[in-house]
């Protein structure tokens, strides 16, 4: 089934306030991709998942976009059916400062970590989700790296996060011609 | 021997002479004798600690097969840092895992050595601006030889071992220990 087959079946059964805004232009999108209302999510996978015809039995992978400009957060969704061979591309627009979305964990398995990773490096708040810790980086770690505005503090633990660059280092800055012709001049006058 | 590895060779400064205020009971040729023994069984048996992180460790792996052949030097791998003499850091060393490297080190019996394999863990490498990965592992811990390379043949990580071993046979263990010479 071709994704705007699937879009627009899709948008039969939730209407066009949960499934929309399909992109399609074989020159600009890559993989054709819609828009799905963050809070529908569960409700659109399950049946994604569940219904026969569609057969998405596989989460390819969750990814997070930071968009400061327009102070969103998109969540991207990658799906795919090994019995079906098709593939499928959702994204959920969120609020950039307070980014928050219900979990697929009961929808397929493989969603805890990949949740979690994208809570490690952008901050998204999976509700429902069993165990949301960071995956990646160190527990006590602050902020959120992969936002756009992230700034990376001056140590981690006593060690330093900045080395300084050996060239500027161990530099010798030569006097110019002629500040050491003056410089010889002077104790002659003198 | 026919070998150009001159295993038994006499330490550099081996004709040296002490100075008479020393105060060492054994005399300065017996002294010398038993640094020199102990010095000879440290070199050629510099257990290493299994530790690969990144890349490097593959080419760490290469370096132990059967064409680099650590192990002609007597350098043996060790599953534990406490039997083990030598810490080769190969690889991308994040904050995460520094922390993790600390500990080991700390965890090592002396007298303990460091090789910082490759550019990443000599100073952060290609990954230097990234957030998580530690700026060169000489930041936690101290390092004696750095092997520059992204990432370093086994004939460099070798050459690494040897400058180990050579650091090694100078060593004035007994006289570092007594406070003689
Ligand atoms: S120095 Fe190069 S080969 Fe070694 S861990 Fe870093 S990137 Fe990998």
């Amino acid at each position: 089934m071709t994704p705007d087959a699937i879009f627009k079946l899709l948008q039969e059964k939730f209407g066009t306030e949960t499934v929309f805004d399909f992109h399609g232009d074989p020159a600009r999108d890559k993989d054709p991709w819609f828009q799905i209302a963050p809070w529908e999510i569960e409700n659109v996978c399950e049946h994604l998942r569940s219904e026969k015809s569609l057969d998405f039995d596989y989460l390819e992978c969750i990814t997070g976009v930071d968009y400061p400009d327009d102070k969103r957060i998109v969540v991207v969704y990658h799906l795919y059916s090994y019995g079906k061979k098709h593939r499928v591309v959702l994204k959920a627009y969120l609020e950039r400062e307070d980014p928050a979305m219900p979990t697929l964990v009961n929808v397929w398995s493989t969603a805890n970590w990949q949740e979690r990773e994208c809570f490690d490096l952008l901050g998204v708040l999976f509700e429902g989700h069993p165990d949301l810790r960071r995956l990646l980086l160190p527990d006590d770690w602050e902020g959120h790296p992969l936002r756009k505005d992230y700034e990376e503090k001056e140590d981690y633990h006593g060690i330093p996060t900045i080395r300084p660059n050996p060239i500027e280092l161990f530099k010798i800055t030569l006097p110019s011609k002629e500040a050491s012709k003056e410089a010889a001049k002077e104790p002659a006058k003198a | 021997m026919s070998s150009n590895l001159n295993l038994m060779a006499p330490p550099k400064g081996w004709d040296a002479k002490y100075s008479d205020d020393g105060g060492s009971v054994l005399s300065t040729n017996t002294d010398q004798v038993i640094n020199w023994m102990l010095n000879w069984g440290r070199a050629n048996s510099v257990w290493y600690m299994l530790f690969g992180l990144a890349c490097c460790a593959i080419e760490l792996m290469q370096t132990g097969g059967p064409r680099g052949d650590l192990e002609r030097f007597g350098a043996a791998p060790r599953p534990s840092p406490r039997s083990s003499d030598l810490f080769i850091i190969a690889g991308t060393l994040t904050y995460k895992m520094g922390l993790r490297v600390k500990r080991l080190y700390d965890q090592m019996a002396e007298p303990r050595f460091v090789i910082s394999m490759g550019s990443c863990s000599n100073c952060g490498g290609l990954f230097q601006y990234a957030y998580s990965v530690c700026k060169g592992v000489d930041q936690i811990i101290p390092v004696d030889i750095y092997v520059p390379g992204c990432p370093p043949r086994p004939e460099a990580l070798l050459e690494g071992l040897l400058k180990i071993q050579d650091k090694i046979k100078n060593e004035k263990y007994l006289q570092k220990r007594y406070g003689v010479g």
